[in-house]
């Protein structure tokens, strides 16, 4: 069996998201905060076409945000995870195997599909149903590759003749766009490597693609080796098998025998947890962001169908088993229903950030962990009472910043009080 | 002087124990009923939003009650639509004969046609709405 793999992602998905219940929203430029880091986070196509980049600081594009009205939110996580879920939940319902990749990310295992129209209009299939049903557009890229798949994607995002499309198993097609497509484009190629390459003379895909294999081992590493096999055809890189750092880390199982009772249930979190904060700290990672979700089987007619997912907003970065365990565990019980057959539950992480990023260095001390936490607490406290804040390292901001107006939008699909007006 | 309250060992299971007796209906066991069920057909598609104004009383939507609205519907003729209209939600009937428009049902309110090229989007069509009788 061939392999073949799609990848669905969404489009600028924390904006999308804004928009969904803001119709006023539609056309205008929108940007949203990480809120911390106060860094642009994600942009609209119209904020993009003013100018703002990703990961910019807040602070600097206040400017551009007074002058072209720009609208700014705070990252609303318990929106977006739950629109995340919709779009997975959507997905599983037209694939035997989805891999979640991040937020707004999923790998769709096509291999031995029996399809009965081509795999553009497969892909449009996609497209148009999370449309419908969910509201927020989507890009599709379909290919005998991972790599190939993500850069199928980038095409279709980056080409709006393609429909928001691209079926790139044809070797001819797959030439073309390698080699128009520049090399930090490529999956796992980061800005470092991508650098590296360039000075080898490696400007476009085509060229690393055609970069002996042994030498790419040598001078970078064995994944790029697996890179450069991936990006000719040959599928390194396996379902639920992907070795490059994620933005997000999930652990979920789908049960073969339906779970109904609240103990063995709440024990799967438990070990999700200690998986997926093992994984966090193996990748020398913290995470702030903790998501639960469970749902029932899609293909049981006549059974009662139920999806849900909770997610919580760690005020500390952090690794730590039992912190994440206890976050999972209450996220769980918030969302838990008696008299339903699950089929699958899982436990992600996000808002990732690698551990040595983070600036702890001025407070440093020998008493560890209890220490930074208790300042993390005190500085928690401090900053959510008067107007003179501590920020970390550069983040110091000018005094009229624009972020004080920043809002977080309403948590529409998971609380009552917030639910959307209709009048 | 404290007494002293006798301690007593007890095992503690290790495998989960089920709850109640073994019982013959067992095989027979249904889930309870869920209003899920009874109103959410597409959980991936399906959003509560919440009705203010009165200009679908005639429809039995008051204020303050909550619609379940399904998007992965197909909006039809005579549907209970929530559309986007002037960058606002809006709860209507939807009309797509002899022409296109969304019809409050509440004499007050005129209709509004639907031109040709507008840009109105159908969010979803409303299913149930949920009345409290007492508040909740």
């Amino acid at each position: 069996m061939k392999p073949l793999f799609a990848l669905v992602d969404c489009n600028n998905f924390y904006a999308s998201c804004e928009r969904l219940f803001d119709p006023s929203l539609k056309n205008k430029p929108i940007i949203v905060l990480s809120n911390n880091d106060g860094c642009v986070v994600a942009r609209s196509q119209e904020a993009k076409a003013l100018g703002i980049k990703m990961a910019v600081p807040a602070f600097q594009v206040a400017d551009l945000v007074k002058k072209h009205n720009i609208k700014v939110y705070s990252s609303n996580y318990a929106l977006y995870g739950d629109i995340s879920s919709r779009v997975m939940a959507t997905l599983e319902s037209m694939v035997p195997e989805l891999e979640v990749y991040s937020i707004d990310e999923a790998f769709l295992n096509l291999s031995g599909l029996h399809l009965n129209s081509s795999l553009a209009a497969y892909g449009r299939q996609i497209r148009q149903r999370i449309q419908k049903h969910i509201g927020v557009p989507v890009c599709v890229g379909i290919a005998p590759t991972k790599t190939l798949a993500k850069l199928a994607n980038y095409a279709a995002k980056k080409y709006p003749a393609t429909g928001g499309v691209v079926d790139l198993t044809d070797p001819e097609r797959q030439k073309r766009l390698l080699e128009l497509t520049p090399i930090n484009e490529v999956w796992g190629v980061g800005r470092k490597s991508a650098e590296k390459l360039k000075r080898l003379g490696i400007e476009n895909v085509l060229q690393l693609a055609q970069m002996e294999k042994v030498r790419a081992e040598k001078l970078f590493s064995i994944l790029m080796a697996k890179t450069i096999d991936e990006l000719n055809g040959n599928a390194r890189f396996s379902f639920d098998d992907a070795p490059i750092p994620k933005k997000q880390l999930m652990c979920s199982r789908s049960f073969a025998e339906k779970m109904t009772l609240y103990p063995p249930l709440r024990e799967t979190i438990c070990e999700f947890s200690a998986k997926v904060a093992e994984r966090l700290r193996s990748d020398q990672m913290l995470c702030r962001v903790v998501n639960v979700f469970v749902r029932t089987s899609m293909y049981c007619p006549g059974e009662p169908t139920y999806s849900n997912s909770a997610t919580a907003r760690l005020s500390v970065p952090t690794a730590d088993t039992v912190t994440i365990m206890k976050t999972a565990t209450e996220l769980f019980d918030s969302i838990w229903k008696d008299g339903c057959r699950y089929a699958k539950t899982g436990v992600m992480l996000s808002d990732l950030c690698a551990k040595d990023q983070l600036q702890f260095d001025l407070f440093e001390s020998t008493s560890g962990k209890e220490h930074q936490e208790k300042l993390m607490a005190a500085i928690d406290q401090i900053n959510q009472k008067g107007n003179k804040k501590i920020w970390f390292g550069s983040q110091r901001p000018k005094e009229n910043w624009f972020m004080r107006q920043a809002h977080l939008s309403k948590a529409y699909t998971t609380r009552w009080e917030d639910l959307p007006e209709v009048t | 002087m404290p007494e002293q309250i006798p301690e007593k060992k007890l095992p503690l299971f290790t495998e989960a124990v089920a709850a109640g007796f073994p019982s013959p209906a067992t095989d027979f066991c249904e889930a309870r009923l869920d209003l899920n069920e009874l109103c959410v057909k597409h959980p991936a598609a399906t959003y509560f939003v919440r009705a203010q104004g009165d200009s679908m009383i005639e429809a039995g939507i008051f204020p303050g009650d909550v619609l379940i609205v399904d998007r992965s519907l197909t909006a039809k003729h005579g549907d209970i639509v929530i559309a986007a209209l002037n960058g606002e939600l809006t709860v209507k009937k939807l009309e797509t004969k002899p022409k296109s428009r969304l019809v409050p049902m509440n004499s007050k309110y005129a209709p509004i046609d639907i031109p040709e090229n507008s840009d109105i989007e159908i969010f979803g069509v409303a299913t149930t709405v949920v009345h409290s009788l007492k508040n909740l």
